[in-house]
């Protein structure tokens, strides 16, 4: 057991170091950096700027040097000092606006994937136990329509619902009056009665296919040897079903909390705009229209991170769950 | 002999899309006390949803119990004989069933691979039993298990007790399987395939086993197989299946010696012979008819080398009679045969 975490932990380094090469390679792909967009942003708006400005610009940002280096500087600020460079467009250190978004993701996502499975593993196990019956069919439908509808339509149509029918805008995490504020009963209550609504949003898609995904793999574990055997044994019907085929459907649930974050992260980087929520999906589609290298890169970087955490965790949950995991 | 279960006309039907699968059609045998009955067959013809059914384990729907009777007898409490309880009444999830299967009627299955949760230690599912039937303490159980792990001859107990199944080898499992429905002392061992899926080497350690369990504990077997070898080392009588229906039922040396239904003929001669002249292996013609659409009257005649038309192939389904002590066939009497 020991030999595999030391395994895992291992190898979670080395794909550290691959996602932030990774990551600053691809956001210096598209042509251009960030001071030829912001001259470029001048010049539209009717300014000139001399090529000693330019230079000058250039050698503030860095951006004079070869890319390794800049990658090497990079790096060594992140790893000795915690500071992630700056961003050009906020001109604020890159830690700082992580620090103000990164909470509302993260906490958004958490939130979100409990709703995820409070919903899903219920109505999975049920359709599952009552494969063929009037439930089951409601939900696969639901399910379906749930998976195929666009997240920011279903956004766009609940906040319209929910103002005609209550008055209430849901816009944002908070409501206008608590912005900036510190916190508070009041306004914690406000956030409860924003944040259901993104959590609806960006879990909807997630629930639907966890209940196809957990309905199919227990109709497959209720179909094995190993149930009949412990039928034959006298057990009753609760007991076994959640002792034997109930645990070996929760795998891929396991197994998938690593790649919830990024998937919930993407998917609601719309939502997120059409909600006014300032989270950080957000702040990356920003960052990476304005060149704003280090921005986009510290934020792809982080989320990358944040993966290689869940995975780990999940990991670690996945041979905690099943000892065959553990073994091999 | 005092009989132990009674299986009376049972029949077992699967609502299927082709329309009815009559698995079972009409089977019935009855198993002494500490007596060995072997079911033979081919694949599909209903042998092993004849034993399902006695635990009522068949997945249903798509089966459907459509009649008969499974007659169980329970112990004598102190010289009273208590009326046989009907298991095909009971409720399949209920209460009732539940305190036979595993405590009266221990079952062993086919796969030994899969036989057992890939979640859980080999010890906790056989104490899992004796604790649901025997209200034990989990360290009293788990005593019981290793000293029942050493009975079926599993090397070191004490730790093996411990390991998950993955860890045992394909006969290991089948032998820890045989520990786990031993584990209540049950009156009745069924025994479904048993072998099928192990090494040949293995196969007879396994069977070997099971005789000296028998021997030990006193309890009944109802061994369930396509293996004419396996039958004949371990059972005291024999009842060959074919297409759900009893074809002929004897005791096991009179069924190799005498064997009087053209299927069973069919059968044995179908064995390989070792010494003796190089011959073409005799094979029974045709192949086994879809379950949805049975033959009339004798649902072997499409494939019997003795069918008589209009006799054979009637509406009218052979009997099975007994045509000497102790020796059934359902087969139409041929004219100037003997008995058939």
């Amino acid at each position: 057991m020991a030999h595999y975490i030391a395994r895992r932990f291992l190898i979670m380094i080395v794909l550290f170091f691959g996602i932030s090469i990774l990551s600053f390679v691809i956001i210096q792909l598209p042509p251009g950096d960030y001071v030829s967009t912001y001259i470029q942003q001048l010049e539209t708006a009717g300014v000139k700027i001399d090529s000693q400005a330019i230079e000058r610009l250039k050698l503030r940002y860095g951006l004079d040097q070869p890319m390794h280096i800049q990658y090497v500087k990079w790096m060594r600020n992140i790893l000795l000092h915690g500071e992630f460079g700056r961003s050009f467009q906020y001109d604020e250190p890159v830690r700082t606006i992580i620090a103000e978004r990164l909470p509302i993701t993260v906490g958004l996502s958490l939130v979100a994937m409990l709703f995820v499975w409070v919903v899903a593993l219920p109505i999975a196990i049920y359709s599952a136990l009552h494969k063929y019956s009037v439930f089951d069919y409601v939900w696969t439908f639901i399910g379906f329509i749930g998976m195929a509808l666009p997240g920011f339509i279903f956004a766009v149509v609940l906040m319209y619902l929910v103002y005609n029918l209550t008055g209430h805008a849901v816009t944002g995490m908070f409501s206008y009056a608590y912005v900036g504020e510190p916190w508070s009963w009041g306004k914690v209550l406000d956030l409860l009665s924003n944040i259901w609504l993104p959590v609806v949003v960006t879990g909807t898609a997630g629930t639907a296919g966890l209940i196809r995904l957990v309905r199919g793999m227990l109709l497959d574990e209720l179909g094995k040897q190993y149930v009949t055997t412990a039928r034959a044994k006298g057990l009753s019907e609760r007991t076994l079903l959640w002792k034997y085929p109930i645990r070996m459907a929760f795998n891929p649930v396991v197994s998938n909390i690593g790649l919830l974050l990024p998937a919930l992260v993407g998917g609601s980087m719309i939502v997120a705009i059409v909600l006014n929520i300032r989270d950080i999906g957000s702040a990356l589609l920003g960052a990476v229209l304005a060149e704003d290298m280090y921005l986009a890169g510290s934020i792809i970087l982080v989320l990358g991170s944040l993966t290689l955490i869940g995975t780990f965790i999940s990991d670690l949950a996945l041979a905690w769950l099943d000892p065959r995991i553990r073994y091999a | 002999m005092t009989k132990l279960i009674e299986i009376k006309n049972l029949r077992v039907h699967f609502d299927v899309d082709e329309g009815t699968a009559k698995a079972v059609d009409g089977v019935s045998f009855d198993i002494g006390e500490n007596r060995v009955l072997g079911v033979i067959g081919e694949s599909g013809c209903g042998k092993s949803v004849t034993a399902h059914s006695i635990l009522r384990i068949v997945p249903s729907p798509p089966a459907r119990m459509a009649g008969g009777q499974i007659l169980f007898h329970p112990r004598s409490n102190g010289g009273v004989q208590a009326p046989p309880v009907d298991l095909l009444t009971l409720d399949p999830k209920g209460e009732d069933i539940r305190k036979i299967r595993g405590k009266e009627i221990g079952m062993i299955f086919q796969e030994p691979m899969t036989s057992f949760g890939p979640l859980h230690t080999i010890g906790d599912q056989i104490m899992e039993t004796i604790i649901t039937h025997d209200r034990t303490s989990k360290a009293e159980a788990r005593t019981r298990t290793i000293e029942l792990l050493r009975r079926v001859g599993i090397p070191n107990p004490e730790k093996r007790v411990d390991d998950y199944p993955h860890k045992f080898s394909g006969g290991m499992r089948q032998r820890a399987m045989i520990a786990m429905a031993l584990s209540c002392s049950p009156r009745l061992l069924i025994a479904d395939e048993p072998t099928t899926a192990i090494d040949v080497t293995v196969q007879a350690q396994i069977l070997e086993l099971l005789r000296e369990l028998k021997e030990a504990t006193g309890m009944a077997i109802l061994l369930i197989t396509h293996n004419l070898a396996v039958v004949s080392e371990l059972a005291d009588e024999i009842v060959v299946m074919y297409m759900g229906r009893v074809m002929e039922r004897a005791p096991a040396e009179e069924l190799f010696n005498n064997p009087l239904h053209p299927y069973t003929i069919g059968l044995l001669h179908s064995i390989p012979v070792l010494d003796g002249p190089v011959v073409r292996l005799e094979q029974i013609k045709g192949s086994v008819p879809s379950p949805c659409a049975l033959p009339d009257g004798c649902v072997f005649h499409p494939r019997c080398d003795k069918c008589r038309q209009g006799v054979c192939d009637g509406q009218e389904v052979p009997e099975l009679k007994e045509i000497s002590p102790g020796h059934w066939v359902s087969c139409f009497p041929q004219p100037g045969g003997r008995g058939l």
